[in-house]
């Protein structure tokens, strides 16, 4: 890590141990969003358990003026507030490091280590003389770490206090609790430690375009923007933020004036098979609908997805994608989901994908989503993951242009009915694939049948060869033929470079903080971040431009690689590197995928190395993550 | 091979006209590739009958099903409806997506009781649940006519398949089923009774919210037999009428003639009436408990119970539930449905 040991001025990480349901989520957030109004790069990853109330969860948040908000999980400082934790807690910091805990009882001795500073606070008893009642104590020692950490790390005060009196504007009370326990412990602090620590924080201006926003509440925003006016669901993690906050959304934006009425339809549907039921009845009869859902949801509407594809009825899906197989980890990462939904389904289906990298990208790829979906007629999935749902990420500032128009697609109106001889839905009258359609209750000439079983051109029941090939030859030139329509990838070139490197989605910031780091160290590679599927052909040029191309992406089984090499037929020149433990992805994840394989083909010559690259099937350890022991990054 | 088969569009000078100007022929589909005497045919001729006299504009109607011989029917109805043939068992949540998206239609949703009562039981409750706007109506016959022959949910112990397998298991009753979890509209018919059939249908089309209404269609392949309760021989011999209803929609209230017998009724929200004529002394179709309990009753007796069961029309459907607004949301123009830059770059503050 660049500056490690010399300045560490808006440069480090630390993370913050409590229990689930005690309330420090909030006092998180407060810390995250000082430092993000302090105007310096700052990222937070919350670790927490499937749990309601009592096991542990983590708060990492990490600072850094070069601008790389990956993941790290090189702590340089522990809050320790758990004592089912905190032996954990304190063994991650890092040699150099800082543990905060709680005083108020004596640290056990097997715990201590000579090569941190340990700075104990009595939080609970200062709480207890303090605050009233058991709920406001537990609630205001959360507090009271916000004002250590804002002494101890040099957090502006007046930024501190400002975001105080926001939160409890309407409720001074509060406000007089929250002000007290801050200053408690920034106090304490001052009078018992060398404040600040070297570990300091120092205003910058990296945010003036930028906002604090979950992927979640992005990707509801775009759905309010595309004009999704029905939306169905079942409630799961990581996904059930993102219809809570578009309903929230629709409250505020949505609200008939005159009558007070909904301008849109929340159903929560008694399980995924329903809810993308729902979803293609509201599309098929003229609506923007959509789901949001995660990999157990998607297994559960594969059936549907096929019929959606085959009768040609626009859904928008989205998968908030979490650790599998089966249940797996629910509330850890993972990009698991690419080949389930690159084929979801029975039968030959092939579906259009959208990767978003962060909430802002949520925010554009989901209005992009409803377009191709009434576009293409076809069900379009974006793919996002809990990483980038659930956490709070620093992106850029979302915008909307008055003057877009929304492509509804070829949608005939009554008048186009009526100047027709006769309606036949799966005609293709333009040569793209695409068909047009009607909606009921337009026109009578209009009707048609719209069924999952074979059917013709006309749209009526077959069982005919050829009748069946027309149909199911042109939806596969439709879905080709969309690739043109879907977001390019995005390429970053360095002079000089042989090898490249290809991700997707949230994998994003890790994969440039290594790329970075390599450049450093003389390695030059180009980067290729695709952002849909199909893949545009650039994808092809890009593998076939590059004698070595490593693919990062976070599952076990290489799918990305998978789909490149089924789609491409490159795979002599991929190398698969993998992080899939269920933390966010890390630059070091990446760097030690890349560098021994680099190292390898550097002594046994180029070409060799093609060769053995696909057959090492090497697994390489990865420092302990916390809350994954079992987490492996592997070149192979 | 032929698979579709359309009918000739013949219309007869004389025939009769409704209020549309449209004869019964308008409302017809194409030729049916059912057996020869399925109960199903019948109640497509119903269907037919009950929206032609309820002079609905076909291209207002969209018929929606599942999978199953019943649910190839709606093919065989309503040419000019917009059609959908859903995946097996969900035809009710496309049906509740489309009402969500389009309330002003008017949906009839056909399927059988393998798609209702088996993989699409969880469905059917939650439709009822939600009070969807929607007919629904049922083709029973106990057996899986397209895999060719086997028990269904709704098959009675003691009935024999055509092989003279016995079936076990209790069945699960539509009407029982639907009476216990709060259903608005429940009806029980015999696809060999078109006169009781029609005012049900009518009735259920211009029901505010779910109407179930089971219908015995005996299977003259798989489950006509003598050891069979779904036959039409069983279902004539134990067939029991405990409740007649007329449909007298609102203009043709003060003129209508009214059945002997007829005693009360019930007020449809758009204005239409329901008359009852109680074939059993003291039925009461509007208190939920006591239905329970008679039909419950006499099935246990073996006889099949018939007639417009139960209605509740002051429920909340699912659109007074989740309070949409009166006007279809397909017709919102989408710059209704934008905020704009401004609410966005003043939400953004909202973010930092």
């Amino acid at each position: 890590m660049a500056g490690r040991g010399l300045d560490r001025t808006n440069d480090f990480a630390f993370k913050i141990g409590t229990v689930n349901g005690t309330g420090s989520a909030s006092a998180n957030g407060l810390i995250m969003q000082s430092i993000f109004r302090m105007g310096i790069p700052v990222s937070g990853k919350n670790i927490f358990p499937s749990n309601i109330q009592g096991l542990p969860t983590w708060y990492e948040i990490r600072v850094s003026r070069d601008a790389h908000t990956a993941r790290t999980p090189h702590f340089d400082l522990v809050v320790t507030l758990n004592p089912a934790s905190e032996q954990r807690d304190i063994a991650e910091v890092q040699p150099g490091g800082y543990v905060v805990h709680d005083s108020s009882w004596p640290l056990e001795e097997d715990r201590r280590r000579d090569d941190v500073t340990f700075l104990g606070v009595p939080m609970g008893q200062m709480c207890v003389e303090a605050f009233e009642g058991a709920r406001e104590r537990i609630l205001m020692r959360n507090i009271l770490y916000v004002g250590i950490l804002t002494a101890l790390l040099d957090i502006e005060t007046d930024v501190v206090k400002g975001l105080l009196r926001e939160m409890f504007e309407h409720k001074p009370k509060l406000l007089d609790s929250n002000y007290l326990a801050v200053k408690m412990g920034y106090d304490y602090a001052k009078e018992h430690f060398d404040c600040p620590l070297p570990l300091r924080l120092a205003r910058m201006d990296a945010n003036a375009d930028c906002v604090l926003m979950d992927g979640n509440t992005a990707a509801a925003l775009g759905c309010v923007y595309a004009g999704a006016t029905v939306a169905a669901w079942y409630p799961i993690t990581p996904a059930t933020s993102l219809m809570d906050r578009f309903t929230a959304f629709c409250e505020r934006y949505r609200k008939d004036p005159e009558s007070g009425k909904n301008l849109f339809c929340v159903l929560q549907a008694e399980d995924e098979l329903a809810a993308i039921g729902m979803v293609l009845g509201a599309t098929w009869a003229g609506a923007r609908a959509f789901t949001p859902t995660s990999g157990p949801g998607i297994s559960l509407m594969s059936e549907f997805i096929g019929f959606g594809y085959y009768a040609e009825i626009p859904a928008v899906i989205f998968d908030v994608q979490r650790t599998g197989p089966s249940t797996g980890m629910p509330t850890r990462t993972q990009q698991c989901d690419l080949l389930l939904c690159a084929y979801a389904s029975h039968g030959d289906t092939k579906h259009i994908l959208l990767f978003p990298k962060d909430p802002n990208e949520c925010f554009e790829m989901a209005v992009t989503a409803f377009d191709l979906a009434e576009r293409f007629q076809t069900p379009v999935f974006v793919l996002s993951d809990l990483d980038i749902g659930m956490n709070d990420w620093a992106c850029r500032r979302l915008e909307w242009d008055d003057a877009y128009v929304h492509d509804r697609g070829k949608v005939l109106s009554a008048e186009e009915i009526r100047s027709l001889d006769a309606f036949y839905r799966y005609v293709d009258p333009d040569g793209d694939g695409i068909a047009a359609r009607t909606l009921p209750g337009v026109d009578p000439k209009g009707a048609y049948f719209t069924r999952g079983s074979g059917h013709t051109r006309l749209g009526r029941y077959t069982e005919d060869a050829s009748e069946y090939l027309e149909v199911v030859d042109r939806i596969a030139r439709k879905i080709e033929g969309s690739v043109r329509n879907l977001p390019e990838p995005e390429v970053v070139e360095r002079r000089g470079a042989r090898v490249g490197i290809v991700a997707l989605g949230s994998s994003d910031g890790a994969v440039r903080e290594a790329i970075e780091s390599l450049a450093e160290q003389g390695v030059p590679l180009d980067y290729m971040r695709i952002r849909a599927f199909p893949f545009h052909e650039s994808v092809d040029r890009f593998l076939a431009e590059h004698e070595l191309v490593f693919v990062v992406e976070q599952n076990r089984d290489a799918q990305l690689r998978s789909l490149l090499s089924l789609e491409t037929g490159a795979n002599r020149r991929l190398v698969s590197v993998r992080y899939y433990g269920g933390q966010p992805l890390s630059a070091h994840h990446v760097l030690e995928g890349v560098l021994p394989e680099l190292e390898r083909r550097a002594v046994d010559g180029e070409g060799a190395g093609e060769r053995g690259a696909r057959e090492a099937g090497r697994d390489t350890a990865a420092p302990e993550d916390a809350g994954a022991s079992s987490s492996r990054v592997g070149a192979g | 091979m032929v698979q579709h088969i359309t009918k000739p569009t013949i219309r007869h000078p004389g025939m009769r006209r409704n209020a549309l100007g449209l004869t019964r022929r308008d409302y017809e589909g194409s030729m049916s590739t059912l057996c020869a005497g399925c109960g199903h045919d019948s109640i497509t001729s119903a269907i037919i009958q009950a929206f032609f006299e309820l002079d609905i504009p076909p291209h207002r109607a969209a018929k929606l099903s599942g999978i199953g011989c019943s649910s190839k029917t709606p093919t065989y109805f309503l040419g000019e409806s917009h059609g959908f043939n859903a995946v097996h068992g969900r035809m009710p949540a496309i049906a509740s997506g489309a009402s969500a998206a389009n309330r002003d239609l008017i949906y009839i949703g056909v399927s059988g009781d393998g798609d209702s009562l088996s993989i699409g039981l969880g469905q059917l409750c939650h439709a009822i649940r939600r009070n969807v706007n929607l007919l629904y109506v049922l083709e029973n016959n106990g057996v899986y006519g397209l895999t060719k022959g086997q028990f269904s949910a709704s098959a009675d112990v003691g009935t024999k398949s055509k092989r003279g397998v016995e079936n076990r298991q209790r069945p699960i009753d539509p009407v029982l089923l639907a009476l216990s979890i709060g259903a608005s509209f429940v009806a029980r018919s015999f696809s060999g009774d078109k006169a009781q059939l029609v005012p049900i249908l009518k009735a259920g089309l211009r029901h505010k919210g779910f109407a179930l209404v089971d219908v015995i269609s005996p299977c003259v392949t798989f489950n006509d037999h003598e050891s069979s309760t779904k036959s039409y021989v069983h279902t004539r011999e134990h067939y029991r009428e405990v409740v007649g209803a007329d449909f007298v929609p609102p203009a043709e209230e003060i003129t209508a003639e009214y059945a002997a017998g007829a005693t009360e009724g019930i007020r449809m929200h758009d204005g239409s009436l329901v008359r009852f004529h109680k074939v059993e002394k003291d039925y009461d179709p509007t208190d939920r408990e006591a239905v329970y309990a008679y039909v419950s009753e006499l099935q246990n007796e073996g006889e099949v119970v018939t007639g417009l069961l139960f209605i509740e029309e002051s429920t909340e459907d699912m659109h007074d539930g989740l309070g949409t607004v009166d006007t279809p949301l397909v017709e919102l123009p989408i710059d209704r449905l934008v905020p704009g830059s401004g609410e966005l770059a003043a939400l953004m503050r909202q973010f930092r």
